[in-house]
């Protein structure tokens, strides 16, 4: 039976769930595809995530390795294919818990990167799992720095060979997923040299172990770089090479070739393989960042609806801690984040296939553009749902701590992705460079892409807000928004021109102004994130209640974004102190309006309770129960050795001397 | 492995240092005297055989209690050996026997056995002190309950005296009852002191602690009517057996009761303690614990980034020149500067609350309460402050060490695992804030009916003197120099008032239009944390500006005067509308504000590696590969990696299980 404190929660709605759910998935028909594929997921028990919070290292890998292989078997029963409508869902059904992501990558690089001869080599075992691949750019002393990888290809025109080594410690790759245990190929980045001349980093697919008993091939080194915070069923690993050669058509060769007396020839344009790069940091935001930051929201949310603690009236039960404002304004502003980044992506998405069928057509102009929103948006999402999951850890107090809330291996998952894919503090500098040098355009009146012809806009010097309810209109936030934006970056540009001029090279005057610019690149994404919500919002159906609690969430979403960084928005004056308390109390009333659909609204992102994993956060919310049961089945409550070892003689007084 | 010799980065950046870590170290552990005896007491706990084990990274649950459970015997064994006493002292060489985390006797000893000297009858400590001492009696604290943490009244685990068998039957009767949490609980305890509420005589009398056998002594069986057990895996503390407790009918005599204070006679008759004040003192302790904490913590973190920092090149600065060390990047800098600038500020801040502690408790022994409550306020504002920045900068750290971070070889993951609990237990960080708040309102009142108030608050009395001469905002702002730390304080200060008045307004406002107290409390939450917090942060600012007067060595001076500028405008740049609003600074000095602090980024660049080695964390104790002293990284993390559970065999079982037949099949 449900938790009546939650049941009363769902009664309230303001809004329809089911609705609200099928717009999240892009249609009803879609809401039912997904929710068929779970369905079938989660009731297969070799799929089962049960005890995953009780296992080690080995057993997680193991358990990963049983996943992907059953995986084969289970696509092919239920007729998914890769190219399927089910398939984008079956990594959200599983969470994640599951080998051979690399071998995607691995497949999916030779796919963008050989031959038509080299594809069709390749690619057939390699679907039929007769070999597995992973994908070994990173190294031990190297990683955003691309040119500075030390690994080192030689070619042989004697043997038609190349000749692959690991030269020095730091030049180990490291990281690479599925390449610890698992893989038995993987494509390897290093620096090419012919005739002793270097030319620059190339692919090489390179055989690491055996077909028939999975040793590790002759002048090979390779294993698991050991614990993380999280990944526990991926065999990150770590590779050495010591003079392993491989034939003069391993090297990967759509764009660049080596012909067989030492020619290097260079052929077709290398654009596409950039913009497939620039892909990857959009793709992953939907599985690795607003999923487990929805689930977060949905966790914490319910048990707030559900734990009790202190009273807020004299005589009263003990007030549920979601009507606590400071609970409110810990979760609420996450929740809101969750819709809004949500949107962007779809935007982002969009924008994206259209880029693709562009550049198909040979048209490159949208590249730009292209790159410098993936940069900045994949760094604000993954730092600001990081942050977000985090602060929802926190709010669940000491349950929250334990593993059976599910929260601390959400947030140890999500903050990898901060890294990945490109550090975010470099991403956000390369946004920054596409803005200085769209405002440099701008204002010498020259065109620039669509996402950014604010710049060259004339805007209001003050803000025209006269009551605390105009903040609640669109245009208001969405014009502070974008005055701040420009505000950052039109400064940032001032002043490296400024030292420029005043004879600093351009270099250090760049160095000198990055943590500017990284603020200026954070302030363009947030004011496409609140106009683009907004935007959303404007466009809703008005039935079942969808487009008022969403224009709810837009207007929370961005009045948190100003109450959190106050001085951004006062520094020149736009908004004044007074308009400033108007903000605050707008904020502050928001949060009381969102908290009747506080549950409705996580319930809305359709989670299972076995995706959920969660003690504190299942659907009926037997919290309590729910944390007995599990705990008892924790192996440390199998008698531990510890006791006949070590305490029984403490507690004896056997220990010498004592 | 071969000894190596220190990698010449770092070996250069000390070499470039302009003050010696030494004399630094010696003001952060209290005098050279201090900094000699710590280093005895560590060499002795790191030489000794008995305490050296496997990496823990690589253990299981169960295998990293049973190592510490092993060490928690032989460290109480050797502490007597050694006529170790003093509780500082005891610290360290327990933080050097379990390198920083929790064990499973720290109840035991921090709680069981203080609360039996303080609470127990002289009857009572004849029977049980010198068990406990001895370690027959193994005890516990359950106080926390699955649905209660913060409201300890809410508690609903019942003890019900029964004159005729003159017992109490305990129990727990709902699940949310359950005692869930206590550390040593699970496994270690077999006794526990237990909160419950007192019925007697048909009547509720509220919370009381009661000394509850829950093992049987000689077999470690739970007693009839107990269910006790671990809540499984956490987060962190791994070393911990954090337990739950079922009573069912359970009895124990009336003797086990702790009646140093309240009595229930053997008809039933309940007699009241006297006061209860005197809890604040221990938890004004407790909380100055949490603050070093914060403060320890913090600087491991910073340790091991701005040493990786100085080892790491990447990419490039100039062109055509080779890659720099990524502590040359302005952002990096600007990530981690600040944090060790936050972890000497704390440190200062630890120590100041610990003297005051240490101070006032023969005034408290002697019943003079006076300063107590000014000084309960202030640490739990303090407690939720440093740790929660504490708390981020750790993350910060491991952020700032890009992907080899996230290996548990860097060694942060697990100091923030194990740290961040703090932010909940001794008092969960908002509701700590909105203590510290209650005391400002309550301040900020009586001002406004014209009394003074005395101490850390007396700025706001100045508050009244402003309302009957109101200045312009452009008067004030004048008269803020942001070269001069104690100028600086002067703008805190003007913030804390700010935000105080404010929430007081809008409390007050609330009031006007609610009936119940209660609620316009609760609406008025998100300021009052607000002011709490920038009160705290001035407090900070204050104390670390007052110590830069004691430090006699001008070179040090120098370079802890750098790092309180950069804290104290990295404050301000991070909260600049809060200056701005209140007219405390204009939009032209935040400017400056902000310059100032990149300015200060390359002052405190040549000192940065010789600021974290002044903290003097040993390797063993660091834990991390990426931040050893002498910054052989690379070659170590391999090692470390070789060691790996999974790299146990060459071929892993699950190729023969799963991989093979896979590919014999399709």
């Amino acid at each position: 039976s449900v938790n009546p404190d939650l049941a009363s929660e769902r009664q309230t709605a303001s809004f329809s769930v089911e609705k609200l759910t099928a717009l999240l998935d892009g249609g009803a028909e879609q809401t039912r595809i997904r929710r068929a594929v779970v369905e079938a997921i989660e009731s297969d028990p070799v799929f089962s995530r049960e005890n995953q919070y009780f296992q080690t290292q080995n057993e997680r890998y193991e358990a990963a390795v049983r996943k992907a292989v059953h995986l084969q078997k289970k696509m092919h029963e239920m007729g998914w294919t890769e190219n399927g409508p089910e398939y984008k869902y079956i990594y959200r059904a599983l969470s994640g818990d599951v080998a051979f992501l690399l071998h995607r990558v691995f497949m999916r690089s030779i796919s963008v990167l050989g031959s038509d001869k080299q594809i069709a080599k390749w690619i057939p075992p390699a679907t039929q799992h007769q070999l597995i691949g992973s994908y070994a750019q990173t190294e031990l002393g190297h990683g955003t720095y691309l040119q500075g990888l030390e690994t080192t290809a030689v070619f042989d025109i004697a043997t038609q060979e190349f000749i692959l080594n690991t030269p020095k410690i730091s030049a180990m790759k490291w990281w690479p997923g599925d390449m610890g245990r698992s893989a038995t190929h993987t494509v390897v980045f290093a620096q090419l040299y012919i005739h002793g001349k270097c030319y620059g980093i190339h692919p090489f697919i390179v055989q690491i172990r055996s077909l028939q008993d999975h040793s590790l091939c002759p002048g090979v080194t390779a294993g698991d770089i050991g614990p993380k915070m999280n990944f526990e069923h991926i065999d990150n690993g770590y590779l050495m090479l010591k003079n392993v050669r491989i034939p003069r058509d391993n090297m990967l060769s759509k764009f660049c070739e080596v012909r067989p007396d030492g020619t290097y020839v260079r052929q077709g344009s290398q654009k596409i393989n950039y913009f497939t790069m620039t892909t990857v940091r959009i793709s992953l935001i939907s599985d690795e960042v607003l999923t487990p930051l929805m689930k977060a929201c949905t966790i914490a949310i319910r048990y707030s609806a559900v734990r009790r603690q202190s009273k807020l009236k004299p005589g009263e039960q003990e007030a549920k801690i979601l009507d606590y404002q400071t609970q409110q304004e810990k979760l609420l502003p996450q929740l809101a984040a969750a819709y809004a980044f949500h949107f962007i992506n779809d935007y982002l998405q969009k924008l994206f296939d259209r880029g693709y069928r562009e550049i198909q057509r040979k048209n490159f102009d949208m590249l730009p553009e292209l790159h410098a929103l993936s940069s900045g948006f994949k760094a604000v999402i993954t730092h600001h749902c990081t942050a977000a999951v985090e602060i929802c850890l926190r709010a669940c107090g000491g349950h929250g701590y334990s593993l059976l809330s599910g929260l601390p291996s959400l947030y140890t998952k999500i903050l990898a992705s901060c890294i990945y894919e490109g550090e975010n503090t470099i991403l956000l500098l390369q946004t920054a460079r596409f803005l200085i040098k769209c405002f440099m355009a701008a204002s010498t009146g020259q065109p620039v892409p669509p996402s950014v012809t604010y710049l060259a806009a004339v805007k209001p010097e003050k803000c025209p807000a006269k009551k605390k309810s105009d903040f609640l209109n669109p245009d208001i936030y969405t014009e502070a928004y974008q005055h701040v934006a420009v505000r950052l970056i039109s400064s940032t540009a001032a002043k490296l021109q400024d030292l420029v001029q005043s004879g600093v090279k351009k270099y250090d005057a760049w160095n000198q102004c990055t943590v500017q610019l990284v603020q200026a690149a954070k302030a363009h994404c947030h004011y496409i994130t609140v106009k683009n919500f907004a935007e959303t919002v404007e466009k809703l159906e008005t039935k079942a209640g969808i487009q008022r609690i969403m224009k709810h969430l837009c207007d929370l979403f961005a009045l948190h974004g100003i109450f959190s960084n106050t001085g951004a928005f006062l520094h020149d004056g736009y908004v004044s102190a007074a308009q400033m308390d108007m903000v605050t109390a707008s904020y502050l009333d928001l949060l009381a309006v969102i908290r009747k659909d506080a549950v409705p609204l996580v319930d809305a992102f359709d989670f299972t309770d076995k995706s959920l994993n969660s003690a504190l956060g299942s659907y009926d919310g037997q919290v309590y129960q729910r944390l007995y049961e599990w705990a008892q089945k924790s192996p440390t409550n199998k008698m531990s050795p510890a006791y006949e070892r070590y305490l029984k003689p403490l507690l004896h007084n056997t220990l010498s001397k004592l | 492995a071969a000894a190596m010799s220190m990698n010449a980065d770092l070996r250069r950046e000390r070499a470039a240092a302009t003050f010696q870590p030494e004399l630094l170290t010696h003001i952060l552990d209290g005098g050279p005297e201090r900094t000699r005896r710590r280093k005895e007491i560590e060499a002795l706990v790191l030489n000794d055989p008995d305490f050296q084990h496997e990496d823990l990274n690589f253990l299981s649950r169960s295998q990293r209690y049973e190592q510490a459970i092993r060490k928690s015997s032989l460290m109480v064994m050797k502490l007597r050996e050694y006529g170790i006493a003093d509780p500082e002292e005891i610290f360290w060489f327990k933080s050097f026997v379990h390198r920083g985390r929790p064990e499973p006797l720290d109840l035991h000893l921090g709680m069981f056995l203080p609360t039996l000297l303080t609470q127990a009858t002289p009857e009572q400590q004849d029977r049980f002190f010198m068990p406990a001492w001895n370690l027959e009696i193994i005890g516990t604290y359950a106080q926390t309950e699955m649905g209660h943490g913060t409201h300890l009244r809410g508690l609903e685990t019942t003890a019900t005296y029964d004159p005729a068998t003159q017992e109490f039957i305990l129990n727990s009767p709902t699940v949310t009852s359950i005692k869930w949490w206590p550390g040593g609980l699970g496994k270690t305890s077999n006794h526990a002191i237990v909160l419950a509420q007192l019925y007697t005589q048909g009547q509720c009398k509220g919370l009381h602690a009661f000394i509850v056998p829950i093992r049987q002594l000689g077999t470690h069986e739970p007693l009839p009517g107990i269910t006790v057990g671990d809540i499984g895996p956490k987060f962190g503390y791994d070393e911990m057996d954090n337990g739950y407790l079922k009573m069912d009918n359970f009895r124990i005599p009336r003797e086990n009761m702790l009646m140093k204070y309240a009595q229930v006679e053997p008809d039933g008759t309940y007699v009241k303690p006297v006061s209860d004040k005197l809890t604040y003192g221990t938890m004004v302790f407790i909380r100055s614990i949490i603050v070093g904490d914060s403060a320890r913590s913090l600087s491991r973190a910073c340790t091991i980034a701005i040493r990786y920092s100085a080892v790491r090149h990447q990419s490039e600065l100039k062109p055509g020149e080779p890659e720099p060390q990524i502590l040359d990047y302005q952002t990096q800098q600007y990530k981690l500067f600040p944090l060790l600038a936050t972890a000497y500020a704390f440190h200062f801040v630890g120590a100041y609350i610990k003297d005051t502690y240490h101070r006032i408790s023969g005034d408290i022994n002697a019943g003079d309460l006076s300063e107590l409550p000014e000084l309960h306020a202030l640490t739990a504002g303090l407690k939720a402050f440093t740790s929660w920045a504490a708390n981020a900068g750790i993350e910060e750290c491991r952020m700032a060490c890009g992907g080899h971070g996230y290996s548990r070889c860097s060694g942060i993951p697990d100091i923030y695992v194990t740290f961040t609990p703090s932010c909940t237990y001794e008092g969960e960080n908002t509701v700590m804030m909105l203590q510290t708040a209650r005391f400002l309102v309550k301040s900020y009142t009586q001002v406004s009916s014209g009394q003074q108030v005395t101490g850390t608050v007396s700025y706001l009395n100045d508050l009244s003197r402003q309302r009957i001469q109101p200045q312009h905002v452009a008067a004030r702002t004048v008269t803020v120099r942001i070269n001069d730390p104690l100028s600086l304080v002067e703008a805190y200060k003007a913030r804390a008032a700010r935000l105080v008045e404010a929430a007081a307004k809008n409390l007050q406002a609330e009031l006007n239009h609610r009936k119940s107290k209660e609620d316009a409390w609760n609406r008025t939450s998100v300021d009052l944390v607000r002011a709490s917090e920038a009160h705290c942060h001035y407090v900070v600012v204050k104390l670390f500006t007052a110590k830069l007067s004691e430090v006699s060595n001008a070179a040090v001076r120098a370079v802890l005067t750098d790092l309180c500028l950069l804290y104290a405008l990295f404050g301000i740049s991070k909260n600049t509308g809060d200056f701005l609003q209140a007219g405390i600074l204009t939009s032209a000095q935040i400017t400056q504000v902000n310059q100032h602090v990149k300015e200060l980024l390359a002052v405190i660049r040549p000192n940065a590696v010789a600021l974290v080695d002044s903290f003097d964390f040993h390797d063993v104790h660091l834990g991390s590969v990426l931040g050893r002293y002498d910054g052989n990284v690379y070659e170590n993390m391999f090692e470390w990696a070789k060691k790996s559970p999974l790299n146990k065999t060459q071929v892993h079982a699950s190729f023969h299980k799963h991989l093979k037949p896979m590919q014999a099949k399709l």
